[in-house]
C-alpha cells in the first residue's frame, strides 16, 4: 500500500474509503472550497457508494479528511468519550497515512468529534505573521447546519455578499467568542470547517461573527 | 500575425510536424539509437541525468534525442517526467570513501595513500581536432596523442583510498564534517519551496541540480576576487558507489544499485578564533556521472555560500544565498526567459496608451512654454 | 452551434481504476493525487488569507515555467469530470498558448471546453479578465509570472516577506508618488498593485489596470498560481479589492478614442492591430469571445464585415 491509495479494499474490519478516489476526493474538495470561499453557505457532502467511516467519525468529516490528509499533515484527534477514537485513528491512518499528534498546536488538521466539547480555538496553531498559512484547520463535527436559519449568527467578511445568516446546532455555547477572538488575530488564526453528518460549512479566520 | 483568431491549433500541429522533420534531419543518414547516445555521448547523458535529477542513462539518452541535442531542453524533459514518479524511499548517505575509483586526483599533495589516478580525462589532451574520428573506424580508434597501442587501462581501484579531507581532519587541520542526524528529515526542494536561510542540505540539492554554466561563472567570479575563498582542489574522485536504503520491514540497509558520481572537496581559507585554532574550511560538490567541471564549480559556490555561517562579509554574487539559489535552476530560467516569446500585446497596449498620453502632455507643455 | 465542445477521449473508465480518466498512463488532469492534495491545501489557506501568497511545492510540469505552470497546477487540482473549461491568453481563446493549455486538459482530463464565458465553470487566464461579469460559482484561475508586488522595489524574498508580515507597504507608496512627481501620473499600466480586504498588497498578475476594477466585489472566486515562483494566492468572491492611489491622484483606467472596429463596443479593452507600414492601425476587442457574441447579436463596428486576420498555419 502506498499512502496515496485512497481506493483500498476493506481489510481487518476497517471501513471502506472512497470507491473512486480521484473523482470523489475532487468532488469533496470542491465542496470544501465552495464552503471556504463562501462562509455561511452549507454544502452537501455525502460520498456515494460503500463509504463507511467508523463512529464517531461522520461521513462528511471523513470525506474532508480523506480529501486533505496525508503523510505530510499531522492530525490531532479529540478524545472520544466512548473510547472508539482508536478505530477512527486506524481508519484515517490506513486511508491517508497521516501521522497522529497529541499536541494540538503541532497539527495541520484537528478533528473534533463532538462540537459541544470543542477545546478553545486558542490551543491550536495560529501561524505567524510571516507564515500565517501554517495554522491548524479545525474540523468540528456538529449536529446540524442551516444557512439563513433562525436564531442564528450574522456573518460578514470576504466571500459574503453583504451579510449572511447562519445557524448551527451541536456547538459549544460560547464558540462564537472563540471565533471573534480568532478573527481578531488576522492574518494569523485557525480556519474552521463545521461538519454535520452529510453537509459542511466553513468559517475562515476572515469571517466576522455576530452572535 | 502569430496571434490567431482561428487556426491556432492547426499552426501548433504544423509546428510539431516541422520539429519532427528537423529532428530527424536527412533521412539518408542512419537514425541515432539510444545505445549510441548513451555509449558515445556519455558526458551529455551525465549532465542531463544530474541537472534532470533522474539517474537513468536510457531516459537521459531518449531526452537528448528528443531534444535534438539541446541539453537544457533534455533536462526539462527529464524533470517533467521525474515529477510524475512516486517517491519510494530515502537512501542512506552515500559513502564515497568506499567508491570504486576510476579517477582520483589531489592538487594539495604530491602523493598520498592510493595514489593519483588520472582515469579518463580531457586534462592533458592537446585540443587538436582529431580527424581520424571523422571517419568511422573499423577497429576502436586511437587518440591523436596516442597512436598505436590501446591504452593501458588501469583496473578500477577499490583498495583503501582515504579521502584527502579525512587525512587532514585526522590532524585537526580542517574543520570536521559533522554528520547530520541519519534519521532526521532531509530537505527536498522538489516537495517544499525554497525558504531562507536555506540549510546546507537544501543548498547542496539546489546546486547539484543547478545549471552548470551558471555555477561555472559564479565559481569563476569567486576566483577573480568577487568573494575570494582561497580554494585548493583537495580531492576530486569519480567512480561507482553503492546506493543503500533501509526498508522499514528489514531495519538494516540493503544495496539497491550502483551509481557513478564525481565528488569534489575543496580545501579553503582557514578560519580560527580566540578559542578555536585555525583550520581549513571546506566546499563540497557532488554530481551524477563524470561531470568534473560541474562538481568543482559546485564546491566553489558551496564554500562561497557559507559566508554567513563563517562570519565573512557578504559582498559578492556568489556569496548571496537568495541570488544564487533562486537563479541556479535552468528549467526555471529557460522557461521564464523564453516566455517573453508569448504574446504580451495586451500589456503592451497599456504601455502604448500611457506613453502616447505622456508624450502628448509633454508636447503640449513645451508648446505652452514656447508661446 | 453547440457552445460546449465535449472532447472526452476514450478510456475514461471513471471508477475504481488508478488514475481513472487520465491519459497515457498519467493520472486524471496529469498531477498525481498527492500533489493535488498539497495544492488543494494551499488553495484553502490562500482563500482563508485573501491576497497572501502561500508557498507551495510547485511541480515540474510538462509545459515550461513562465508559460502558465502555476495556473495549470491550480486548474489540475480543482477540475473535475463535469467541469467546463475556458482558457484565454490576452483575452483570446485562440492564442497559441491558450490552445496548447486547453489541449493539455482535454488530453489529460477529457473535460469539456468552451469559448463562451458564461458557459465555463473554470476560466484559466493570462493577462485579462473577461469583459462580461463573471457569475457566482465560476472560478477564475490566473497564470502569474511574478506574484510579489514588491519585487521590483525589493528583490529579496526575506525582506518582502517581512514587509507583508508588518503590512509595511511604504516603499510602494513612495514609488507611486515618485511617478507622480516625475510624470504627473502613476506610470504603471499593468500589474497595477491592489490592496485585498484592506490588508495584503497583491499583484493582480499582469492584467492591464483596465481590469482592476473587475476584481473588486467579483461574484466569482479568483485563484492565482505562480509555478516557477511557487506561490498560490486567492481572492474570495465579494471581497474588497482597491487599486492603490492618492486622494489628489485617483486611480484611472485606460480609455480609447476609438471603438472596436468589428463590434463597435466603446467600453472594452482594445488591441491595436497594425495594418500597414505607414502607421495605419485598427482597434479590436481583446476579449474575442465577447466581441463574437456582440457581433452575433447584430452589433457592428466601422469595419464590422472585415474578417479577423489569423495565424499562418
Amino acid at each position: 500500500m502506498t499512502p496515496d491509495d485512497r481506493m483500498v479494499p476493506t481489510v481487518s474490519g476497517l471501513g471502506p474509503g472512497f470507491g473512486d478516489g480521484v473523482g470523489q476526493s475532487q468532488a469533496a474538495f470542491r465542496a470544501v472550497l465552495r464552503a471556504m470561499s463562501r462562509p455561511g453557505t452549507v454544502e452537501a457532502l455525502a460520498p456515494a457508494g460503500a463509504f463507511a467511516p467508523p463512529l464517531p467519525l461522520t461521513p462528511a468529516a471523513a470525506a474532508v479528511g480523506l480529501t486533505l490528509f496525508d503523510f505530510e499533515t499531522p492530525v490531532y484527534l479529540s478524545e472520544d468519550p466512548a473510547g472508539a477514537g482508536s478505530a477512527v485513528e486506524d481508519y484515517l491512518r490506513f486511508h491517508t497515512g497521516a501521522p497522529m499528534v497529541a499536541q494540538a498546536d503541532a497539527a495541520a488538521f484537528a478533528l473534533i468529534f463532538n462540537g459541544l466539547e470543542t477545546p478553545p480555538l486558542s490551543v491550536f496553531q495560529a501561524g505567524s505573521d510571516q507564515a500565517p498559512e501554517t495554522s491548524t484547520t479545525v474540523i468540528v463535527q456538529v449536529a446540524s447546519l442551516v444557512a439563513d436559519g433562525e436564531a442564528c449568527w450574522r456573518l460578514t467578511g470576504p466571500g459574503i455578499d453583504g451579510a449572511a445568516a447562519f445557524s448551527v446546532a451541536g456547538l459549544r455555547d460560547d464558540f462564537a467568542d472563540d471565533l471573534i477572538a480568532n478573527q481578531a488575530l488576522f492574518p494569523r488564526g485557525v480556519d474552521v470547517i463545521l461538519a454535520a453528518p452529510d453537509r459542511i460549512a466553513a468559517l475562515p479566520r476572515t469571517t466576522r461573527v455576530e452572535a | 500575425m502569430y496571434v490567431a483568431v482561428k487556426g491556432g491549433e492547426k499552426a501548433i500541429d504544423n509546428a510539431h510536424r516541422l520539429l519532427a522533420e528537423a529532428r530527424r534531419g536527412d533521412p539518408e543518414t542512419p537514425e541515432l539509437t539510444l545505445d549510441q547516445i548513451r555509449e558515445q555521448l556519455g558526458l551529455a547523458v551525465d549532465r542531463v541525468m544530474g541537472e534532470g535529477s533522474v539517474y537513468d542513462a536510457d531516459l537521459a539518452a531518449l531526452a537528448i534525442k528528443q531534444a535534438c541535442g539541446d541539453l537544457v531542453e533534455a533536462i526539462f524533459l527529464l524533470r517533467a517526467f521525474r515529477a510524475t514518479l512516486p517517491r519510494l524511499a530515502e537512501s542512506q548517505p552515500l559513502d564515497t570513501a568506499r567508491m570504486t575509483i576510476r579517477r582520483r586526483i589531489s592538487a594539495t599533495f604530491k602523493d598520498l595513500p592510493g595514489g593519483q589516478v588520472l582515469g579518463p580525462t580531457f586534462d592533458y589532451t592537446h585540443r587538436l581536432l582529431d580527424f581520424d574520428l571523422a571517419r568511422p573506424a573499423e577497429a576502436p580508434p586511437g587518440s591523436a596523442q596516442d597512436h598505436g597501442q590501446a591504452p593501458d587501462q588501469p583496473s578500477p581501484k577499490d583498495e583503501s583510498m582515504p579521502r584527502v579531507t579525512d587525512l587532514l581532519a585526522d590532524q585537526d587541520l580542517i574543520e570536521r564534517e559533522v554528520p547530520g542526524d541519519p534519521h532526521g528529515p532531509v530537505a527536498d526542494l522538489t516537495r517544499e519551496p525554497l525558504a531562507f536561510p536555506a540549510g546546507r542540505d537544501l543548498r547542496l540539492q539546489n546546486l547539484a541540480r543547478g545549471d552548470e554554466g551558471f555555477l561555472l561563472a559564479l565559481g569563476y567570479s569567486s576566483q577573480r576576487g568577487y568573494g575570494r575563498t582561497h580554494p585548493f582542489a583537495g580531492e576530486i574522485r569519480m567512480g561507482e558507489v553503492a546506493v543503500e536504503i533501509v526498508p522499514e520491514e528489514l531495519g538494516f540497509p540493503i544495496v539497491i544499485g550502483e551509481i557513478t558520481v564525481t565528488e569534489c572537496q575543496m580545501v579553503n581559507q582557514f578560519a580560527g578564533s580566540a578559542t578555536v585554532p585555525p583550520r581549513f574550511t571546506r566546499g563540497y560538490g557532488l554530481v551524477f556521472g563524470a561531470s568534473e567541471r560541474k562538481a568543482m564549480a559546485m564546491a566553489l559556490v558551496d564554500r562561497s555560500l557559507r559566508a554567513r555561517e563563517l562570519g565573512e562579509d557578504i559582498v559578492a554574487p556568489a556569496q548571496d544565498e537568495e541570488f544564487v539559489l533562486y537563479h541556479s535552476d535552468n528549467v526555471e530560467a529557460q522557461g521564464f526567459v523564453q516566455h517573453l516569446k508569448l504574446p504580451h500585446y495586451v500589456d503592451f497596449q497599456g504601455e502604448l496608451v500611457l506613453v502616447r498620453g505622456l508624450r502628448e502632455e509633454a508636447l503640449a507643455r513645451r508648446k505652452g512654454a514656447a508661446e | 452551434m453547440n457552445a460546449i465542445e465535449n472532447t472526452n477521449h476514450g478510456g475514461n473508465g471513471g471508477h475504481g481504476g488508478n488514475g481513472a480518466g487520465g491519459h497515457g498512463g498519467y493520472n486524471f488532469a496529469y498531477l498525481d493525487e498527492q500533489s493535488k492534495r498539497m495544492i488543494r491545501r494551499a488553495i484553502l489557506k490562500a482563500v482563508a488569507i485573501p491576497g497572501y501568497q502561500v508557498p507551495f511545492g510547485s511541480r515540474e510540469m510538462p509545459l515550461p515555467y513562465g508559460w502558465g505552470t502555476g495556473g495549470i497546477q491550480v486548474t489540475a487540482s480543482i477540475i473535475g469530470r463535469d467541469d467546463v473549461l475556458k482558457v484565454i491568453d490576452q483575452g483570446a481563446d485562440d492564442t497559441t498558448n491558450a490552445v496548447s493549455i486547453r489541449k493539455f486538459f482535454v488530453r489529460t482530463a477529457g473535460i469539456a471546453t468552451t469559448e463562451e464565458t458564461g458557459q465555463a465553470t473554470i476560466i484559466q487566464t493570462r493577462h485579462r479578465i473577461p469583459e462580461q461579469s463573471l457569475l457566482p460559482g465560476q472560478i477564475l484561475v490566473y497564470q502569474v509570472p511574478i506574484p510579489e508586488p514588491l519585487r521590483w522595489l525589493e528583490a529579496r524574498e526575506t525582506e518582502t516577506r517581512k514587509m507583508h508580515g508588518l503590512a509595511d507597504y511604504g516603499i510602494m507608496h513612495v514609488k507611486l508618488y515618485e511617478d507622480i512627481a516625475k510624470y504627473g501620473h502613476i506610470e504603471t499600466s499593468y500589474d497595477y498593485p491592489v490592496r485585498v480586504n484592506g490588508r495584503y498588497l497583491t499583484a493582480p498578475s499582469p492584467i492591464p489596470k483596465f481590469d482592476n476594477p473587475k476584481m473588486n466585489d467579483m461574484p466569482a472566486l479568483q485563484l492565482f498560481g505562480a509555478g516557477r515562483e511557487k506561490r498560490i494566492y486567492a481572492i474570495p468572491p465579494h471581497t474588497r479589492v482597491e487599486s492603490l492611489d492618492f486622494d489628489d491622484h485617483p486611480f484611472e483606467v485606460q480609455t480609447w478614442s476609438e471603438v472596436c472596429a468589428l463590434c463597435g463596443a466603446d467600453d472594452t479593452y482594445l488591441d491595436e492591430v497594425i495594418m500597414d507600414d505607414r502607421g495605419t492601425s485598427m482597434f479590436v476587442c481583446s476579449d474575442t469571445a465577447h466581441c463574437a457574441e456582440r457581433r452575433a447579436a447584430g452589433h457592428r463596428g466601422p469595419d464590422g464585415d472585415a474578417a479577423p486576420t489569423g495565424l499562418v498555419p
